[in-house]
């Protein structure tokens, strides 16, 4: 009975969604305030029902109601609860849900929180998430429910694939696709824009949080699932530059040139046509991605889907969104009026650099990822491309960005002063200087490039420093004075500092990555292995049950110079229903490194596969990633966001640029 | 001229569509690696006999036109494969060798004892090493021979009843004419 | 990421974990001499995974074949090139540089350049025309504007 209404909901969300695309749109051609209105009820009511679905489906799952085919494949009665409820969205089905959850969330807190829009603009952008919502609403409908039955059904289920019962399934997902479908808010804006004929600081000012909020959720996503493949692999992967990886960071990328050139539109008022092709293309690119990992085009052995009837569905779904979304554009953005000119020293061409860098790092992912599907379609040969394809394109494009991070942070608008710039950061020159000297040293001359990447790193995090001390005069007046001007300085300035210091520290822990040091040994109980300094002491290995597995668990005791530092227990753990064996890490962290041990098989002489790692900086990594995510956060909180009937007044006159 | 300049995303993106629509449609199987010895020679092997008697080398096969299909006792889609194995061996008269592919001998002699033996000679590939000179990445793979000792054709994954009407059969008869 | 995950992590039954304390050379030259190459090979049933960190049966196996015909005086070219003999360029995680492979490696240099020949004709633009004069309704607001104390 639930699962019915959850599958009649589903269906009522479609039929809200049509007229949440439709009225609203008509309403502002016809400029009726009431069918306008009609956007905002009914993306709230879109987004009820949708939650009504989701609720009714993870119901199903927690009380394990094998009646319905969804569950039988993906779940088990004797799975712990976490894993029965993120179970929802470990499969197609169950994740196709939670998209379109996300995009109803995404609208209906357009309708919640949109009262300072003009009421065309808010109408016309409902009316674009209520298509959106309709084309994969249809889809879940006709070619992924989640909601059928099997009669009768059967005592148990198959179980969940025991890499997916893990903590990470319930946080990893979730961010992840309000990232991706977060920006379709911005797309909307931007094909509203296009149809309004009309592009202005007020518009960047509404998009902005959106992109930023979306911005935010998906640098989480991508870092946990980085960070979920680094704790799971037992090797300390993170990053393979596979397809599935590509399509997260593809809409990222694209992401960060977005939120960059909205504010040259919100303070120059310029480049404005190029902005809304970012916010179109962003959006796009989740399409794309949600395309490739679904309608197995990719040679990817185990992507969820690979029926061909949802790929052709989605296609057409892509056919329409984009191709109709970019020949609004072709049409309509040559109305839009370029403004503000400015030299190209300045901080609005610095923003053209980075938008010009981020762009063809996207374009070079891109390529990397479609070259091998691309060649094999017009019948060449079968390549791979890997990771020395990227750091050897997609690295060197980073480079100069970085570079210009420091520098470009510090040129006024208009007409900037590089030399003046360079000049003012003699300390972060000086600070990548000792840094990468220090590398040297400790490494003994050790792999240049990654020492060089350290250095880039300093440099970029003393620019974001400099910047900093230069807003609040640090040290040219009293401290008091400086932690005044600290106090009042926009949110928005703080944000950017804290984003491009993650930066800095997450692109340190990359570089850092070639210092790591492994050892692999077969130890016996009461053995002992050398790493970097430490000696790791097994003291014996235990079995034992856990849930719905089997565990061997090692007991490793950790010592420095003779002093223990640490237990730690790493695990194997046998899945009987599936017949399959998972690692447990054990990870051992100072923030500064991780001691990683992971045990492998046993040995028919009595002894465990060890394999420990000493990885100086990765921390770094996710931890800088969480960094930039708080840098949106905190711009994210700046008043000017909210303080929409103001900007509304003054965007109706033609103004000079507020300073920045 | 400037406006065919935002033209330019559409174009770009039609490419694109077309190109995800030949990718989808086309019925190709993105799993399937051609192989890199297709009208070289077949790589040369000696291996152990599973059935006994003389090891199976790739100089006797010299002369004939032969399918070599390598499997294993533990390989799932082998099973499926196996009834149009049986059929190739028995009604069209089709000369194959069976690789058995990293299998313990008494597990793959008790498989073509209970199922049927559709192979003239079975050769036992231990170490996997023979697989690794043919290119194989999983088994079933299926190699066909022609009668100068040169790999013609590679199939990849069970051999369907539809893959041997319209392919193998057609290409065998070929390379049998004198 | 998760499909990702389930790739990596379900190819093989067991938990051999990429390279296994057995398989590895006594001496060190060579055995960081076969780390190297096996880093550039794709393990062939995985995704863009080389066959060092993959815990594939057959990347295994291609591991200790690697290490025997290093051990047997094989050069790194050579070592690479009896695997893309038997497999294939789709075994070299870094595509070799040839006719079907121009527009992957100058691909994203072309990006760039049409890229920055755009920004620079941008950048170059100048004023078509001197912004049309005020309106009279506007010079009135403006007037006003100028009038009023600021909020």
């Amino acid at each position: 009975m639930i699962t019915e209404t959850g599958h009649f909901a589903l269906i009522l969300a479609l039929f809200v969604a049509l007229v949440q695309s439709s009225v609203p749109m008509l309403g502002a051609a016809r400029r009726n305030p009431g069918w306008m209105d009609v956007g905002r009820s009914a993306a709230l009511t879109q987004f009820l029902l949708i939650a009504v679905a989701m609720g009714a489906l993870m119901h199903a799952y927690i009380v394990s109601d094998f009646s319905v085919i969804n569950v039988i494949e993906n779940s088990h009665s004797a799975k712990p609860l976490l894993y029965k409820i993120s179970g929802v969205w470990g499969n197609h089905e169950g994740s196709m849900l939670l998209w379109v959850f996300m995009l109803g969330l995404c609208g209906a807190a357009v309708a919640a929180f949109g009262a300072n829009l003009p009421p065309a603009l808010r109408a016309r952008v409902l009316a674009v998430q209520g298509m959106i919502g309709v084309g994969f609403l249809l889809f879940i409908l006709f070619t992924s429910n989640p909601f059928l039955r099997a009669l009768p059904p059967p005592p148990d289920g198959h179980g969940l694939n025991p890499v997916l019962q893990d903590p990470g399934l319930a946080f990893h997902p979730p961010f992840l696709y309000l990232g991706y479908v977060g920006f379709s808010v911005a797309f909307s804006f931007a094909v509203a824009a296009l149809i309004e004929g009309r592009v202005d600081a007020a518009w960047a000012r509404w998009v902005r949080p959106w992109s930023l909020a979306s911005w935010c959720t998906l640098t989480i996503g991508i870092a946990m699932g980085s960070w979920w493949a680094y704790y799971t692999l037992g090797w300390g992967g993170w990053w393979f530059w596979d397809p599935v990886e590509n399509a997260s960071l593809m809409p990222w990328i694209v992401g960060t040139a977005l939120i960059h050139s909205s504010i040259v539109v919100e303070k120059r008022d310029t480049l404005k046509s190029w902005t809304v092709l970012l916010a179109i293309i962003t959006f796009s690119l989740s399409l794309v991605g949600t395309f490739l990992v679904r309608s197995g085009v990719l040679t990817s052995v185990h992507a969820f889907a690979t029926d061909p009837a949802r790929g052709a569905f989605i296609l057409v779904l892509l056919v329409l969104a984009i191709g109709g979304s970019l020949t609004l554009y072709a049409v309509r953005a040559p109305v839009l009026k370029g403004g503000g000119l400015f030299a190209p020293i300045s901080r609005e061409g610095a923003l053209v650099l980075n938008n010009l860098l981020l762009a063809c790092g996207a374009a070079t992912v891109f390529i990397g990822t479609l070259y091998p599907l691309f060649l094999d379609a017009v019948g060449g040969p079968k390549i791979s491309v890997g990771f020395p394809f990227f750091n050897q394109t997609f690295v060197p494009l980073m480079v100069p960005l970085l570079l210009a991070v420091g520098p470009g942070s510090l040129l006024a608008w208009k007409r900037g002063d590089l030399l003046g710039a360079l000049q003012r950061l003699w300390a972060a020159f000086g600070l990548a200087i000792l840094v990468v000297l220090g590398g040297f040293y400790v490494t003994h001359g050790g792999p240049v490039l990654a020492v060089l990447g350290l250095g880039l790193a300093a440099w970029t995090f003393g620019g974001a420093a400099t910047e900093l001390a230069e807003r609040l005069r640090l040290f040219r007046i009293p401290a008091a004075d400086s932690l005044r001007r600290a106090f009042h300085l926009p949110r928005a300035a703080w944000g950017m500092t804290f984003a491009h210091m993650g930066l800095a520290i997450t692109v340190a822990g990359i570089a850092a990555s070639a210092f790591d040091s492994e050892t692999i040994e077969v130890v016996k109980p009461g053995g002992e292995i050398q790493l970097a300094g430490y000696t790791l002491h097994l003291d014996g290995v235990e079995r034992g049950d856990g849930p719905n597995y089997m565990y061997d668990d090692a007991s490793i005791t950790i010592s420095r110079n003779g002093s223990t530092v640490a237990v730690v227990h790493p695990q194997r753990r046998f899945f009987p229903l599936q017949q399959q064996t998972t690692a447990v890490t054990a990870i051992r962290t100072n923030l500064l490194a991780d001691l990683y041990v992971a045990i492998g098989d046993p040995n028919p002489a009595g002894g465990w596969t060890i394999r420990a790692y000493y990885k100086p900086l990765v921390p770094w990594i996710w931890l800088g990633a969480v960094i930039m995510a708080f840098g949106g956060l905190v711009s994210l909180s700046d008043r000017r966001w909210r303080v929409g009937i103001a900007a509304r007044a003054r965007a109706a006159m033609p103004q000079p640029a507020p300073g920045a | 001229m400037r406006k065919l300049l935002y033209l330019l995303p559409l174009a770009a993106f039609v490419g694109l569509a077309g190109y995800f629509a030949v990718a989808l449609l086309s019925d190709r199987d993105p799993h399937e690696l051609p192989s890199a010895l297709i009208d070289k020679p077949a790589p040369a092997f000696d291996l152990p006999s599973l059935l006994g008697g003389a090891n199976v080398t790739s100089a006797g096969l010299q002369g004939q036109v032969v399918v070599v299909n390598f499997f294993a006792s533990w390989c799932v889609p082998c099973r499926l494969e196996h009834p149009v194995l049986m059929r190739l061996a028995n009604q069209e008269k089709v000369a194959m060798i069976g690789i058995a592919y990293k299998d313990k001998p008494e597990a793959a002699k008790k498989q073509l004892d209970d199922s049927g033996n559709p192979y003239r000679s079975v050769g036992l590939d231990l170490s996997g090493r023979t697989g690794i000179d043919f290119g194989v990445y999983g088994v079933p793979e299926t190699y066909v021979i022609d009668k100068t000792g040169r790999i013609r054709r590679k199939f990849v994954g069970p051999l369907s009843p539809e893959a041997v009407e319209r392919e193998l059969l057609p290409l065998l008869h070929r390379l049998s004419q004198p | 990421m998760i499909r990702v995950l389930l790739v990596l992590l379900l190819l093989a039954p067991g938990l051999a974990r990429a390279v296994e304390p057995g398989e590895r050379l006594a001496d060190p030259a060579l055995e960081a001499r076969a780390r190297d190459i096996s880093r550039s090979l794709r393990c062939l049933v995985c995704q863009n995974e080389s066959i060092d960190e993959s815990n594939a049966d057959l990347a295994r196996d291609i591991r200790v074949l690697l290490r025997e015909r290093l051990v047997a005086g094989d050069t790194d070219v050579a070592a690479r090139q009896f695997l893309v003999d038997r497999y294939g360029d789709f075994v070299l995680l870094k595509p070799p540089l040839e006719g079907a492979t121009l527009l992957l490696w100058f691909g994203p240099v072309l990006v760039l350049l049409v890229g920055g020949v755009a920004v620079g004709l941008y950048l170059r633009r100048r004023p078509v025309a001197p912004p049309p004069p005020l309106t009279a309704a506007e010079r009135a607001r403006v007037a006003q504007l100028l009038k009023e104390p600021e909020a």
